[in-house]
Order: C-alpha cells, then sequence, then structure tokens
C-alpha cells in the first residue's frame, strides 16, 4: 500500500461526495415535477409519449398496479430482446455476419440485460451484431435501469406521502428517469468517451497483420454509446470480451476515473433524493454514511491484500499482485474498481477478479452477497438498503421500548414479512443454485480451477446472477445448458421476487400515518444508527454466507499460506 | 423509576416442580409449533435420537457416545424453552386456582323480581345476563353486576388485595360490583351484567393463566423474523453437505444438525413467550388487568398522557398555605380568627386552615361548646361560611360576598375594602389559587391563600416521562388561569382547561388524527367514551361498569398515577425482547469460529485457523457449542421473567446501552461461555 493509492482512493470519494447533492436535488425535482432546467427541451417530447401509449399523468398507481406494469414492462422486454438475438442473423447492421443465438444462451442474454445483470456468457466481438448492440443491449441498459430508478422512487414516496395508497405512476417514472437522468448524464459521458478515444462508429472489423506474419482482427463499433450507460445504468455488460479492461473500453485514467465515478453516481445521489424527498437530508446522509464505511472496508482489505502481493512469491521481489491486471491501471485502479462494480451491481471490470488473491478477490464476492446495497444498482441498491434499515430499526426500535417506526411509518407483522421474504431470497437462490452446480456433473464441468478455487467460481457466478451483478470470477465456461438456464433463473429470481415483496412492503408504508417523532423515537440519524445499520447488513444479511465463504477464499488462503495453490 | 418488584423472585420449589413437568407436557409438537425455532430444533432432536439408536446398532459410522450427547443436549434445548415458558405461566396459574375456587363454591340467591324477597339457590355459574340476585351478610358476589336496591360495605380484598372495605350503593359511580368480593353488612340486589364465562373473573382468571394469551403485533413481527432467519440458516446448513461434497467430504448429519441449532435464534425463540406472559404477570403484580397484551404493547408506544388534575396530579382538594393579613393586622390574629370560623367547617378547606394554623402558629383547637358558638355553614346564596359567638360574629368567604355582606350590615354602600387587600387577594387569584377573606364584626382581616398542593414528586416524574419522550397534558375543570398556574408548577407540558367530557374526547381525538398515541385512566361513566377512544385506557376498579368495560385496561388499586408505572412496564417487555433477539443473532458469530473449523477438520485441517478459541478437539468444539446454546436459555430466564433493566430516557440512549450490552456482549459472551464449557467436557472426558 502507498501513499499516492491511498491519496488516489480519497480523491475518489471527495469527488463522489461533491456530486451527490447536486445530482440529488436534480433527481427529486424531476419526481416531483418540479421545473428542471431540460424542461423546454423535454416536456413536449415526454407529452408525446404519453400521447402516443395513452397514458394519463394523472393516473396513479397502487402498489400492485406499479408492480404489475413493471412485470409486463419488463416481459415485454425480454420478448424483444429475445427475437432480436434468435433473429440477429436476417436483420441490419451486422457487417460481420453473426449467426443467430442458441435458444439457451438467447434466454439467458435477454434475462441479462432485462434484469440490469449484464452477466455474459457469450464473447461480444465475436457473437453480438451492431443491431443487437444497439437496440437490444443499450435500449435495455437504459430501460433496466430507469426501471430500478423508478421503483426507487415509488419506495420512497411510501416514506413520503401518508394515508394514501398510490406510489406514483410507473410509465411516468421510467418516462422521466430515462429523458431526464439516463439520456442527459450517458449522452454527456459518451462525447468525453469518444474524446479520449472510445471507437464509436459502425464499420465492420478491421484485419491487420502483424510483423510475425499472423492474422489480428481488431473490433470496433458503436462502443462509446454503450459505454457510458453501462456504467451510469450500472449494467456492465462490455461491447467486448475483456469490458473495461480493453483499451477500447476504458482507455486513460481520466476514463477509467469518470467509468467508476459514474457507477456510483446515480446509487449515491438517490441517497440524497431520498433524503429531501423525506424532507430529512439526514436521513439520506446516514444511509450513505453506512455504504461508505462498508465499501471502504472492502478497498482497503482487497488493496491491502493486492498490494502485499502473493506470499509464494516473496522472494521474487515482484511487489503486488498484478496477475490479471492491466499494466495501465495498476493495484489501487484494479482493486478500487473492483470493489466499486461489485458494491453497486455493475458487473463491469477492469482487471480479472479470478485473479485476485483469496482474500483480495473475498470482499468482491462478500459485496454480491451482502445484496449489493452498498450504493448498489440504480434503485436496485437503494431499495435494498432501505430493507435493511427496516430490519435494523426492527430490532432496534424493541430495543427501545417502542413498536419500531422508520421515517414516522409504523414497522408491523405485514412490513416484517415482506421485508424477512425479500431478504431471504437472494441467500436461498445463492445457495440452493450452488449446492447444485456442486453435485451436479454439469456443474462441476463449469470450474476451470479445482479445489476451493473452483468453488469459489461456482458461488460467485450465482452470487454475481441472483445479485444482478454480472461480473464473473472469469474462470468458468458458463457457456452451457446447464449454466445458461440456471443463471438465467437466478437473475429472474433474484431481480423479480425480490422486487414483488419489496413493492409490498411500500405498498403497505404508504397507507399508514406518519407519526411525529419525539425522544423516544428511535433516531435514524446518528452514529449509533449507522453502527446499527452495518452490524445488521453484516449479521442478517452477511452471516448466512459464513460456511461457503470458508469452504472458498478463506480456506484457500489459508491453503496458499501452507504453499497449496489451484 | 426503577421497579420496586412486589414479589422477589425467590425460588419456590412447588413451582419449580410443576414446571418441570409442564415442559414435558408441553414437548406435544401439536402446541409446540406456535413456536417455528423450537418446532425446528424438536424435529432435528427426534432426527438425532434416530441416528443415536442407529448408531448403537452399528448401523452408521456415528460414534454412539458422542450423537447420544448432542441428542441429549438438543432435547435440554426444547425443554428449557418449554420450561420457561412454565415458569412464568406458573406463577400466575396459583393465582387463578384460588380464583377459581371461589367461583366454583359460590351459590347465588336468585330472585324472581325486585319485589320479591323470596329466591332460589342456583350455582353461581349458571347466572345470565339481566339475572337479578340477592346478597346479604356474608355472602360472596356471584357475578359481576349493577346494585339496584340498597347500600353495602364491600370486601374487594379477593380482587384487588387491599382490606380495607368500600362502600356500594345504587345508582351513580358507586354501583358496579364484582363477581368473588363479598358483603360485609347489609343486603343489596343486584342486576347481573355478564354472561357466564364473560365476567371480571373469568377475565382474570384466564389472563393470569395465560390460556387465551394471543401473540400480539410486535410478538408476531418478530416470530416471522425469527422464522425468516431459520429458513435461511435451514437452507445454509442443507447446502454445505453438498458444497462439502464438492470439496470431497460427506458431513455427519449430526454435525450438520448443531450447526443449525446452534444458528437458529434458539435463545430468543426459546424465551420469547416467557418474556410475554411475564411482561403481563408484571403488571397483574402491580394490580393492574389489561385485556389484552395488545394493550401492554400500546402502552410501551404512549407518547401523550392525559391526566386529571384532581386526584392525580393534585391532592383532591385545595388546601390552605398561608394567611395574608391588611396592614394593622397581625398574622396571628388573622390565623386565630380563621381557626375560630373553621373549627366546625368539616370541608377538606376548612379543615387544612385549622391544620395550617395550628402547624405555623401552634394554635391548638379550642372547644366551640365551651364558646358557645354557633356554626354558620357554607351556602351558594351566601358563598360564605362562619361562625356567631357571644359579640363576635366571623365570616370567610369569597372577596365580593365578604364585601357586600359588609356593606349590607354596615348600611354603607360606600364602603371600599383596603388597598393592600385588593391586592393581595388579585395576586392570589393570579397565581391560581383561590382567596378567602376573613371579617371580624365587619373589618376586614385579611386573605388566606388555599390552593391546588401539586403531590409530592410529580415534578420529577413528569421531568423522566419527558425524557421518555411522553408529553402530558392535565386535564382539569378549572378556568385558564388557575390550570396554567398548576400546570406550570407540576410541570406538565399542556393543559386543558374548562374540560368537559366532550373536549377530552375531542383532545384525543385530534391528537389521534396526528399520529398520536394516548393513554388515559378514568372512572365515571362520562368517562367511557374517552377511555374508549384512547389507545390505552386504564379504569378504576372503583369506577363504573361502563368505564371498565370502556377501558383496556383495569387499576385494582384505582391509582390514577399509575398509568406511569404501565408505560413503563410496555416498554421493558418491548426492550427486553428486542435485547434477548439482538443477544441470540449476535450469538452466531461466535458458534462459527467453534463449529466451521470442526466441521472440516478432516478436509481442510487449515481452517484450524479459524479456532481462535482453540477449542481442544472437533468433537468437544461441537459439543460446547450446542451446550452452550442450551444452557443460555436458562441462564437468561430470570432477565426475561423479570424484563431487561429499564431508566427513562432518550431512545438514543437506552439504544446505545443496550446495544453495547446485548449486541457486542452477544458477540463476546459466547466465545468466553465455550471456551469454558470446552474445558469442563474434556476435564470429564465426553469427548
Amino acid at each position: 500500500m502507498t501513499l499516492s493509492g491511498i491519496f488516489q482512493i480519497i480523491v475518489y470519494c471527495i469527488v463522489l461526495i461533491l456530486l451527490i447533492k447536486p445530482l440529488g436535488l436534480y433527481m427529486a425535482r424531476v419526481f416531483n415535477h418540479e421545473f428542471t432546467l431540460l424542461d423546454p427541451i423535454l416536456c413536449p417530447l415526454e407529452k408525446l409519449f404519453y400521447k402516443l401509449c395513452g397514458i394519463s399523468l394523472k393516473k396513479e398507481h397502487d402498489w400492485i398496479q406499479y408492480a404489475q406494469a413493471m412485470l409486463v414492462f419488463n416481459l415485454i422486454g425480454v420478448i424483444v430482446l429475445y427475437l432480436i438475438l434468435r433473429l440477429q442473423n436476417i436483420l441490419p447492421f451486422n457487417p460481420d455476419k453473426f449467426l443467430a443465438i442458441s435458444p439457451d444462451l438467447a434466454f439467458n442474454i435477454a434475462v441479462s440485460f432485462v434484469s440490469n445483470t449484464n452477466w455474459q456468457s457469450y464473447t461480444g466481438e465475436n457473437t453480438i451484431s451492431y443491431f443487437t448492440e444497439m437496440l437490444g443491449f443499450t435500449v435495455q441498459n437504459f430501460l433496466s435501469a430507469a426501471t430500478g430508478i423508478s421503483l426507487a422512487v415509488a419506495f420512497i414516496r411510501a416514506f413520503s406521502r401518508e394515508q394514501t395508497s398510490t406510489l406514483g405512476n410507473f410509465w411516468v417514472d421510467v418516462v422521466r428517469s430515462t429523458l431526464w437522468i439516463l439520456l442527459p448524464l450517458s449522452f454527456a459521458l459518451s462525447i468525453v468517451f469518444i474524446f479520449e478515444g472510445v471507437p464509436q462508429n459502425l464499420n465492420s472489423y478491421v484485419t491487420a497483420r502483424t510483423i510475425e506474419g499472423k492474422v489480428h482482427t481488431i473490433p470496433q463499433g458503436p462502443i462509446a454509446s454503450r459505454e457510458s450507460i453501462k456504467e451510469i445504468g450500472t449494467n456492465g455488460g462490455g461491447f467486448l470480451n475483456a469490458n473495461s479492461a480493453h483499451p477500447y473500453e476504458n482507455p486513460t485514467p481520466l476514463t477509467n476515473l469518470l467509468q467508476m465515478l459514474a457507477i456510483f453516481l446515480i446509487g449515491a445521489a438517490l441517497t440524497n433524493t431520498f433524503g429531501r424527498m423525506v424532507k430529512d437530508e439526514r436521513q439520506g446522509w446516514t444511509l450513505f454514511v453506512s455504504m461508505l464505511a462498508l465499501f471502504l472496508i472492502g478497498v482497503l482489505v482487497t488493496y491491502f491484500y493486492e498490494a502485499h502481493g502473493n506470499p509464494l512469491l516473496k522472494g521474487l521481489c515482484i511487489g503486488g499482485n498484478m496477475e490479471g491486471k492491466e499494466v495501465r491501471f495498476g493495484i489501487v485502479d484494479s482493486a478500487l474498481y473492483s470493489i466499486i462494480t461489485t458494491c453497486a451491481s455493475c458487473g463491469a471490470v477492469n482487471s480479472m477478479h479470478d485473479s485476485f488473491l483469496p482474500l483480495g478477490g473475498i470482499f468482491s464476492l462478500i459485496n454480491i452477497m451482502l445484496g449489493e446495497i452498498i450504493v448498489g444498482g440504480v434503485g436496485s441498491g437503494f431499495y435494498g438498503i432501505l430493507l435493511f434499515a427496516i430490519m435494523a430499526v426492527f430490532i432496534a426500535g424493541l430495543m427501545v421500548g417502542r413498536t419500531p417506526e422508520y421515517l414516522g411509518k409504523k414497522i408491523e407483522t405485514k412490513e416484517m414479512k415482506m421485508t424477512v421474504l425479500a431478504i431471504l431470497i437472494l441467500p436461498l437462490c445463492v445457495h440452493c443454485f450452488s449446492a447444485l452446480a456442486c453435485i451436479t456433473t454439469w456443474g462441476i464441468q463449469g470450474p476451470l480451477n479445482k479445489g476451493p478455487h473452483g468453488f469459489s467460481e461456482i458461488i460467485y457466478a450465482f452470487s454475481s446472477a441472483s445479485g444482478n451483478n454480472g461480473s464473473a470470477f472469469a474462470g468458468i465456461n458458463a457457456n452451457t445448458f446447464f449454466y445458461n438456464i440456471t443463471t438465467g433463473l437466478a437473475m429472474l429470481i433474484g431481480r423479480f421476487l425480490v422486487i414483488v415483496p419489496t413493492m409490498a412492503v411500500a405498498g403497505s408504508l404508504v397507507r399508514k400515518k406518519i407519526i411525529p417523532s419525539s425522544s423516544g423515537t428511535l433516531p435514524t440519524t446518528d452514529l449509533t444508527f449507522v453502527i446499527l445499520l452495518i452490524l445488521v447488513i453484516l449479521t442478517v444479511g452477511g452471516l448466512v454466507y459464513f460456511p461457503a465463504l470458508s469452504l472458498g477464499p478463506i480456506v484457500e488462503h489459508f491453503l496458499m499460506i501452507n504453499g497449496k495453490t489451484f | 423509576m426503577v421497579f420496586k418488584e412486589k414479589k422477589k423472585l425467590s425460588i419456590d420449589w412447588k413451582l419449580l416442580k410443576q414446571a418441570a413437568i409442564d415442559s414435558f407436557i408441553k414437548l406435544n409438537p401439536l402446541k409446540l409449533y406456535r413456536s417455528p425455532v423450537m418446532f425446528v430444533v424438536e424435529i432435528v432432536a427426534f432426527l438425532t435420537t434416530i441416528l443415536f439408536v442407529l448408531s448403537l446398532k452399528n448401523l452408521n459410522q456415528d460414534n454412539p457416545f458422542f450423537v447420544g450427547q448432542i441428542t441429549l443436549w438438543l432435547w435440554f434445548t426444547v425443554l428449557f424453552g418449554n420450561f420457561a415458558e412454565s415458569m412464568a405461566e406458573g406463577r400466575g396459574k396459583a393465582q387463578a386456582n384460588s380464583l377459581k375456587q371461589t367461583k366454583v363454591e359460590t351459590k347465588a340467591k336468585l330472585l324472581k323480581n325486585l319485589e320479591s324477597n323470596s329466591y332460589e339457590l342456583v350455582p353461581a355459574t349458571d347466572l345470565k345476563k339481566e339475572d337479578l340476585v340477592l346478597v346479604e351478610t356474608g355472602d360472596i358476589i356471584p357475578g359481576d353486576g349493577e346494585i339496584i336496591e340498597g347500600v353495602a360495605l364491600i370486601d374487594e380484598s379477593a380482587i384487588t388485595g387491599e382490606s380495607a372495605a368500600v362502600l356500594k350503593q345504587s345508582g351513580g359511580d358507586k354501583s358496579s360490583v364484582t363477581a368473588g368480593t363479598s358483603v360485609i353488612s347489609d343486603s343489596i340486589k343486584i342486576k347481573i351484567t355478564s354472561n357466564p364465562g364473560e365476567s371480571f373473573l373469568d377475565q382474570m382468571i384466564s389472563l393470569v393463566e395465560g390460556a387465551t394469551r394471543q401473540k400480539t403485533p410486535n410478538e408476531l413481527a418478530l416470530n416471522i423474523l425469527l422464522a425468516g432467519m431459520t429458513v435461511i440458516f435451514l437452507i445454509a446448513t442443507c447446502t454445505i453437505e453438498m458444497f462439502s461434497i464438492y470439496a470431497g467430504q460427506h458431513i455427519s448429519i449430526t454435525i450438520l444438525i448443531a450447526l443449525l441449532v446452534t444458528l437458529i435464534p434458539t435463545t430468543i425463540g426459546g424465551l420469547l413467550s416467557a418474556i410475554g406472559i411475564a411482561g403481563i404477570d408484571r403488571l397483574v403484580q402491580h394490580n393492574i388487568l389489561a385485556m389484552s397484551g395488545k394493550a401492554v404493547e400500546a402502552a410501551g408506544d404512549v407518547d401523550t398522557l392525559l391526566l386529571d388534575k384532581t386526584g392525580t396530579i393534585t391532592f383532591g382538594n385545595r388546601m390552605a398555605t398561608e394567611f395574608i393579613p391588611v396592614v394593622g393586622v397581625s398574622e396571628l390574629e388573622l390565623a386565630d380568627t380563621a381557626q375560630l370560623s373553621s373549627l366546625s367547617d368539616e370541608t377538606p378547606e376548612g379543615r387544612s386552615i385549622v391544620v395550617l394554623a395550628k402547624d405555623r402558629y401552634e394554635l391548638r383547637e379550642r372547644n366551640m361548646a365551651q364558646l358557645n358558638a354557633k356554626f354558620i355553614p357554607f351556602t351558594a346564596q351566601t358563598r360564605m361560611s362562619g361562625v356567631d359567638y357571644e359579640n363576635t360574629e366571623i365570616r370567610k368567604g369569597a372577596f365580593d360576598a365578604v364585601i357586600d355582606y359588609i356593606r349590607e350590615k354596615t348600611q354603607n354602600s360606600s364602603f371600599e375594602p383596603p388597598k393592600d387587600l385588593g391586592l393581595a387577594v388579585e395576586k392570589i387569584s393570579m397565581s391560581g389559587g383561590t382567596p378567602l377573606v376573613v371579617s371580624k364584626n365587619n373589618k376586614l382581616l385579611g386573605v388566606i391563600h388555599l390552593k391546588d398542593i401539586v403531590k409530592g414528586g410529580m415534578r420529577e416524574r413528569f421531568e423522566e416521562l419527558r425524557r421518555m419522550g411522553i408529553r402530558t397534558i392535565m386535564i382539569t375543570g378549572d378556568n385558564p388561569l388557575t390550570a396554567s398556574a398548576i400546570a406550570k408548577e407540576a410541570g406538565v407540558d399542556d393543559f386543558l382547561a374548562n374540560a368537559k367530557p366532550q373536549d377530552k374526547l375531542n383532545l384525543i381525538r385530534n391528537e389521534q388524527a396526528k399520529g398520536k398515541l394516548l393513554a388515559m385512566t378514568g372512572d365515571g361513566t362520562n368517562d367511557a367514551p374517552a377511555l374508549a377512544q384512547a389507545d390505552v385506557g386504564v379504569a378504576m376498579n372503583s369506577g363504573t361498569q361502563a368505564a371498565k368495560e370502556a377501558g383496556n385496561m383495569i387499576d385494582l388499586d384505582s391509582n390514577p398515577t399509575k398509568l406511569i408505572e404501565v408505560v413503563a412496564i410496555g416498554k421493558q417487555l418491548l426492550i427486553t425482547r428486542g435485547a434477548l433477539t439482538t443477544f441470540s443473532i449476535a450469538n452466531d458469530v461466535a458458534k462459527y469460529f467453534a463449529i466451521i473449523p470442526a466441521m472440516f477438520s478432516r478436509t481442510y485441517p487449515e481452517l484450524q485457523a479459524l479456532n481462535i478459541m482453540r477449542l481442544t478437539t472437533p468433537e468437544s468444539a461441537i459439543l460446547s457449542a450446542v451446550i452452550f446454546n442450551a444452557l443460555i436459555i436458562i441462564a437468561l430466564l430470570p432477565i426475561s421473567l423479570k424484563g431487561v433493566k429499564y431508566t427513562p430516557s432518550g431512545a438514543a440512549i437506552i439504544l446505545r446501552r443496550n446495544l453495547l450490552i446485548y449486541g457486542f456482549g452477544g458477540i463476546i459472551v459466547p466465545f468466553i461461555g465455550m471456551k469454558i464449557i470446552d474445558f469442563i467436557v474434556n476435564f470429564l472426558h465426553l469427548a
């Protein structure tokens, strides 16, 4: 660990914190239908959309209607994307003549992009046409992110409104998220990326002959436009297989920094939007500080182990662990990127997580397992941490001798039922699918490594899919029928089965009165609450993974110390 | 307020024996399934029993000595949970049994109609609503009812434990009688107001027995959390087997079960219902009957208390506190005159004047008969009272009434009182007191300051309540001036002056509309609507039937200040649950460190690095975890029965303290506990 390394981490945090307030305010205005500078351009466009689709601005949805609209919208998304993938050989913009995608892979990819996971068991540059990239993937990159933001805003309304049944209009929220937030941000970022050298064209691949006389194919295409929304919308699915480790996706230190900021940007700013909408900004900051603390633990541990290097190679004096890392980024930026991308459910990578040391990679895994609530995926991370806040308030609320209440809303049987269900689904999904993979031949054939490292690859795959992260412990051959179907199901369950009980919690909370707080009310804006929330996240959300982690990275670490590697 | 427990938790061997027997009866799965955590433990205990039998016959590879011990401790875990519940129930049961006895033996004298005096003897249990019964000296009142004829002294000690008899009569607020109490003198005719099985006595029996105990809202919510955690750990444990197969080793089912049982929240699961029952029992010990557990929880949530001024905040009556003479009159003379005028005055105000004169000026009472004095009582017309003796005429009364009287007597309509007297009167009125002007032979001597005396210690109690985040509102029929003076003195946060019953109800509705929860006490029929509307309505046992039916708690001592204790008990109940839940979950950290290295000791001996407690062998590690898990239930039983210590303070402070004790304590204690148990286990060569 070096001073300049620590300094880079601090600079990252400061820039991020500075961006939270302005964007948080802007988003609060967007969803409260207050004036913003973009209104003159976007309002007519918005009205046109509503007219075309027959959406009434005045009609609001209760939680069931909201969830139904969301599910229908995403189902259509899956079907359309599936058809595009199956038919891409006859669709235009396919200069390199890629074939149609097989049914199981097409299912996996369609679910993956609609659920904001962007798990990729294919290699982008030799499988996917420009048409699919632009009208299939890019569209879903926007819409899945807009879905997440809308759900988070609907959940926030459950706290900011009282004694009503409606949470807002899903269609309006999606349109506004896309037009006001995602489009302007990614447009601006794409322009910067193009300036920095990221390709943006529709040309076919270039074939070059190298000095040794070998044929070398250089892929290109509309990369910049997809790159920006890949980070802004925490999608993470790269245009190219090497993702952000490839110089065409992430050419310079500036693009690397911008990408890391873009991944956390909306998720972090949503805490401020939340604070503003419930009329107490400190509530938002409390959640953010809890996230930041968990984030820093992960960054520092990862950086420590990676900088320390492989103990078995100590005698060679080669410094930290550079295996699987881009020399352009080095150890600290790779460690930072790996934690950011797993805290948020992004999944973009600028280094190979598989090559991290056991305890250097463990936090990537833990961050995903905790449900990606440390900033998290756009929207999904936010409603995820709200569920944990409800859980923390419930346990602590009892401890102060009052029926627990969060932001003046009583947390009772019904909310607990749905909160527990929503939190339960992720560990159930991860454990069951991983167990299945461990005892079936199809499953065992997946990992490329043996022993605990192979086990880590399996558990990482299913954690990543269930948590809608999309990054992989690269050493697994995931493009098999078994893995395409199981990870596809895990993505569906991890995304939509969590959303339904989450919305039920919101639907039940929005009906309640806001009880004015007194000194007998559990304060949710102080350091005690931050510590409590972190402890609840780690115990209720994390303890259950301890056995699995022991059999994966933890035992691998001890074996490595004893000189045994995999 | 730290509670003074009325009954100390002493070891009652009979109770222990009964509880031990009951804990076996409660093993019945049909009853146990209500507690999901303990139900799971029972199922796996059953499974290990089978494994144990198989290992005895060498049908599997398990070591029978080891499996046998695990099996035993798993059964103990369930039994300890049952024992905790039985202990909590047992304390109420003894009380219920004696109450039942009264009920069975009572015979009722059933009357055909009100006029008849001939009766038919029927068992009390047969009485229905609207039946008329005769109760005579020495009889036990057979059912809840209302006196419709007669007056009687009633001994209510069976219900309240209070030995002083109370007078009850037909009509008004003192007409309700309760089954189980007995008539000491006179006879009364009663109209029965409850059907068999619905009487107050029945309710009390079922309450203390815990038979009809329904889970309270928070308890239900907590149960869901516990069930959820049980499911998570169940899946996690089952999948470990598959993960372990991938690593190349089967794990014995006994060890998996041991891990499961130590991870699921058995501590709180086993103690949860005991905590609930003990909470209600604690109310019973304070002589308060809660009609539902829900009401007890609501008490913990209350953020506004409505307290009647008279009798709750102040002593019932105004009392003399000061003699203020006019210029030229000594205080002694004024006191002497005032005392004379009050010697025959039996009103509390009059008595207090005599007392003050005696206390402050050592003026002894004089014999009125010797003085040949004639007492002039207070009437609404004259608004004065006084005494005439020899040639002396003393009057005391309202300022204007006395002035008018002097003007009339002296035929001097321009008579003006001395300036300083006017000022003194005004000052007393401004401070919320009542001025009582004294005259002797048409000469004004001065004024007596009568005021409402705030009960001692009320200010401190309201201070405590404020720290707990509870606002107090004083309700009074006084004018706003008087009310505000007393409110200030007593230290309540707000007051409602000129209050009529309807105003009280409106106040409650308004506060509730703002999202607040209110508690109040009441005894009269006109309190009933407000009692029903309030979230916690404590009816006085001395009150009317209507009030008792409207409230959701009854205070057998009829002590309105007890509302404050009710709130504290409600809070304590929730805190105990929360604290033990936190403790239970925090325990898991240490248990992982004991079991995981032991579990994989063959496949990955390297994981011994996680054995930071240095537990001796894999078997002793697992055994220690299981034993610790069972014993901690018993160890925490006293806390669950007594409740976690609660001192009123703000939520932030309580949270910090409990998080430190039960959160961090919950992480550390098992490390130490398991290490000690491991030592003993090895010392005894159990593993």
